[in-house]
């Protein structure tokens, strides 16, 4: 017990006095290491962010406590024989991405602390930055946790290895890489704060551990709310620089280009995957439950567009009205996350979870919350589960299922599931697809050392082997899968598995079941057309799905 | 197992009668060991080579969560800046190592070590700080030491907040691994903490005497002669461009040379004399946060000299570095040889309290092989 009691000083004094903390300096500048075409110099002065390190630490610490009592308390409870094989292996997907954003977000606090002259907003930032590392280092112990005590480890035990190589890494990277390189204040505070953080992490840290807990998991809320109750701190970090930026007329050409970037791209990337592990991880059929989709209604359209986008504009904001209601469009009309979902198990052979199959129960619910589902992906999950085991046939993906195997997007990496909206464009000299005309603008226009006349030259660059495909470009689908290391320890089985049968050996695909598929790289095969056969070709394609039919086979 | 309902199958009467949706608990028996098959107790990250036997905790959860293009990032990053490679370039430092991944935080610092400990230092400085109030402390000091307070010790706010937000802050953001950019992340929270407690205590301090005055410290810092020098040197460590030459100027030649001779070599030696039992309480907080990030510098230059390839670049490389900051911070710390005679009482002088200063240096450096600079005996 303390001998004295603490005196509290008022808040106000404290926090006046952490102002003095900062001065301006004569005889050199910090280093712009971190480049930015915004300019703030007529940024207002902005409330300073409450942020006292005497109560935070101590603050943080106990929510640490509590976490990890609940973890230790899990273990003790036995927890793993109540949870759903279906929802933690795509953890292994999940929690191999996750800690890479956080720990980006860590490294991204100085991009806005240098960009942005205005010393009340740096303390909140720094804070963000700790935050950050504690975000991303508690999601890697609850993965360890679930490696220790899951019935099958393997996939977490490569993981971030497998999220360096697997083919669906790059669409979870940009989400962290998209926060620490290029233009300071495009990537630290549109692409991080005002987009991914204020909108979609409330799909990331409460709609998921909801799901999680309806699959027996109990931990993974533990460890996420604790994360997302640091989060409002991080939007009105954000919200201050945002303003800030519209302060000043020159920006908001800028603002506007990148939150069309960033609102589309955190879309194509995080409406892909939470959107995929929400609807098809689940075991949890009930229909009051709320959907994805539902759940981006309220959460995203509602709270975050019309509550904290739209106000903005009196300020000057130019909110991208048409690609909110496109994002919904794609969710609620054009199938987008089922089509990744099938995209994502078309590619199980190359991937390190196993991914179940969809079941009649999953069926009903499917028609229930999204009508019309059964006609268009009934069937292909139907012929999913007809190929489950090794029988002498190839991976879903080398059978004749009525499925295109489909382009990625040059910028989200996604690949252009909704047949339609696919683009076909020369740019820098390559042929290449884009998922939505957002996504050629994004490579074509915004990613540029000139915007609409303007001079940019502190934009970044769409850079690396972006598509995948091209990296095992007509490699045996064994050797590519040994390549990657995503083989068990007996040497031959797959580390991934079409569904959840651990109880036979037979049931298990190993390598010897996957010689013999050459797998071709789209992006190769676009290059090396005929202007006529590429035109062709898009034609064909377009005129294909859903659920990744070709065209003219019902 | 067949037999086990589904969530879905799952209205569910409570208690007070009300029916209610909630998804309902089903044996899976989804633990581990429940089944064997291959990798059934592959229960290790190992993608990894550990720096002993078995990982621990800290490399379990740090290691390659920073991806590595020279590791298993094959299709290289994905972004880039406008002028130059995206991701974690190991050319923002002139340093070289034949495999940056070797490096591991002596202090094996993540989520819980971070919040653990500086929790308990914050606990511990408010707790001496209630315990000085309380016992009517403050107001025992000399007038003229409170003066010393509120001007000199005031002002070391500054240098430590300065380190902290421009220069730890983003040299986290450049280090090729996350081993080097978390370890460097706890240093600049280590800085920005200290700075508050100052900032905090000065606030104290002058709501107990009426002498003391609060903004004496801005004065302090801005204009007095004797602290031009210490500003001018925290500025330009802001203003270099190489992470690694940041941490070294900051660690091996600022803090032992100005920071140590400061807080240590004259607030805690001086303070006790001069009836003062709590500022050296702050101070040495400092100092032990000092030898925690010293441990992890010290380690991280150390592989750099000893690699195997580049370890002689290195070695002349950090001797540059050193060539160039060493006399920066020692005209640094000689500026404020005049803040040793002002105390009524001073039991250190200014040249013994510098000639240990310089021999700390030569210490760590001799540690670390590399040869000491002519310039420290300048
Ligand atoms: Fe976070
Ligand atoms: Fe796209």
């Amino acid at each position: 017990m303390p001998a004295a009691t603490a005196r509290r000083q008022s808040r106000t004094k404290i926090h006046d006095k952490i102002q003095e903390l900062s001065w301006n300096p004569t005889f050199a500048t910090p280093v712009d290491k971190y480049p930015t075409d915004y300019t703030f110099e007529k940024a207002p002065k902005k409330d300073p962010m409450k942020q006292v390190l005497r109560s935070y630490f101590p603050m943080e610490e106990e929510k640490d406590q509590r976490v990890f009592g609940a973890m230790d308390g899990a273990v003790r409870g036995n927890m793993f024989r109540n949870v759903q094989q279906r929802w933690m292996e795509w953890q292994k997907l999940f929690l191999s991405i996750i800690p890479f954003p956080e720990i980006s977000a860590a490294r991204a606090m100085p991009l806005a602390i240098n960009a942005v002259p205005n010393p009340e907003v740096h303390n909140g930032l720094a804070v963000q930055m700790i935050d950050e590392v504690r975000h991303s280092t508690i999601q890697m112990n609850l993965k360890r946790l679930y490696m220790n005590h899951y019935i099958d480890p393997a996939g977490f035990d490569i993981t971030e290895k497998a999220f360096s190589n697997c083919y669906a890494g790059t669409i979870g990277r940009q989400f962290g890489e998209g926060f620490i390189t290029g233009d300071a204040i495009t990537a630290a505070d549109i692409y991080l704060t005002i987009v991914a953080e204020t909108a979609f992490t409330n799909t990331l840290f409460v709609a998921m551990p909801s799901e999680a807990a309806a699959n027996g998991d109990y931990l993974l809320p533990t460890v996420f709310h604790s994360v997302q109750s640091d989060e409002s701190r991080h939007i009105s970090n954000g919200y201050s620089i945002i303003l800030m930026a519209l302060a000043d007329e020159r920006n908001r050409e800028l603002l506007a280009r990148d939150l069309r970037y960033a609102w589309w791209n955190n879309h194509a990337v995080v409406d892909a995957a939470i959107g995929t592990f929400i609807e098809y991880g689940t075991k949890d059929r009930r229909k009051d439950r709320e959907s994805y989709a539902e759940a981006w209604r309220r959460w995203i359209y509602d709270d975050y567009y019309r509550s904290y986008l739209m106000p903005l504009e009196k300020y000057g904001l130019e909110v991208p009205h048409d690609l909110v209601e496109e994002a919904w469009n794609r969710i609620w009309n054009k199938g987008y996350i089922h089509e990744v979902a099938q995209f994502f198990a078309t590619g199980w052979p190359v991937n390190y979870w196993r991914i179940d199959g969809m079941t009649d129960e999953d069926f009903e619910w499917f028609e229930y919350k999204y009508p019309g589902w059964y006609d268009k992906y009934g069937k292909w999950w139907e012929n999913y589960s007809r190929l489950k085991h090794p029988n002498g046939h190839g991976p879903i993906a080398f059978e004749d299922v009525n499925y295109q195997y489909p382009h990625r997007c040059w910028t989200c990496m996604v690949p252009c599931l909704i047949r339609e909206d696919m683009v076909v464009d020369k740019v820098d000299d390559q042929w290449r697809t884009y998922c939505s005309e957002t996504c050629r603008w994004t490579d074509k226009v915004a990613f540029r050392p000139e915007f609409k006349g303007r001079a940019t030259p502190s934009m970044g660059r769409l850079t690396g082997k972006r598509e995948w495909e091209t990296l095992y470009h007509n490699w045996d689908l064994a050797d590519i899968q040994k390549d990657l290391g995503y083989v068990r320890d007996d040497g031959k089985t797959l580390t991934p598995q079409p569904h959840m049968d651990l109880d036979d050996p037979k049931k298990l695909w190993t390598l010897d079941d996957c010689k013999g598929y050459p797998f071709p790289s789209p992006n190769i095969t676009l290059n090396e057309m005929s202007d006529q056969e590429r035109d062709e070709f898009a034609t064909q394609y377009k005129a294909g799905g859903p659920a990744g039919r070709f065209a003219g086979r019902p | 197992m067949a037999d086990t309902l589904s969530p879905a199958q799952t209205p569910t009467q409570t208690p007070t009668g009300r029916v209610r949706s909630v998804p309902k608990l089903v044996f899976t028996d989804a633990e581990a060991g429940a089944l064997e098959f291959p990798s059934s107790n592959s229960r290790s990250f190992n993608y990894f080579k550990p720096q002993r036997l078995r990982a621990t905790m800290y490399e379990d959860v740090t290691v390659d969560v920073q991806p590595d293009p020279a590791r298993y990032l094959t299709q290289d990053w994905v972004y880039g800046f406008a002028k130059g490679r995206g991701g974690y370039p190991t050319e923002w430092t002139a340093a070289k190592s034949s495999d940056w991944h070797w490096f591991r935080d002596p202090n094996q610092e993540w989520e819980q070590t971070i919040y653990k400990n500086n929790a308990r230092l914050v606990r511990q400085v408010e707790q001496n700080i209630a315990n000085a109030r309380n016992e009517g402390a403050f107001e025992r000091w000399s007038p003229a030491w409170s003066r010393t307070v509120a001007w000199h010790v005031g002002a070391w706010m500054h240098p430590e907040h300065g380190l902290g937000m421009h220069v730890f802050v983003p040299a986290q953001r450049d280090a090729p691994t996350n081993m080097i950019n978390n370890a460097i992340s706890v240093n600049s929270m280590h800085k920005l903490r200290i700075a508050q407690d100052l900032a905090l205590f000065n606030l104290e301090a002058s709501e107990a005497r009426s002498d003391f005055d609060g903004r004496a410290h801005l004065e302090a810092w801005n204009d007095d002669p004797v602290w031009q020098p210490v500003r001018e040197n925290t500025e330009k460590l802001t203003a270099i461009r190489d992470w690694l030459e940041a941490v070294v100027a900051a660690n091996l030649a600022f803090e032992p040379l100005v920071g140590e001779l400061f807080r240590a070599g004259f607030v805690m030696a001086t303070a006790a004399a001069n009836g003062d039992f709590v500022t050296p309480t702050i101070m040495g907080v400092a100092e032990s946060d000092l030898e925690r990030d010293l441990s992890y510098t010290k380690d991280l230059v150390g592989g750099l000299t000893h690699d195997e390839e580049h370890g002689r670049q290195n070695i002349q490389l950090f001797g540059e570095w050193l060539s160039r900051w060493i006399p920066e911070s020692l005209n640094a710390a000689r500026s404020l040889a005049p803040v040793f005679s002002e105390p009524e009482h001073s039991p250190v002088t200014f040249e013994d309290t510098l000639a240990r200063a310089r021999e700390r240096v030569r210490e760590i450096l001799g540690e670390l092989e590399i040869p000491t600079p002519k310039e420290l005996d300048q």
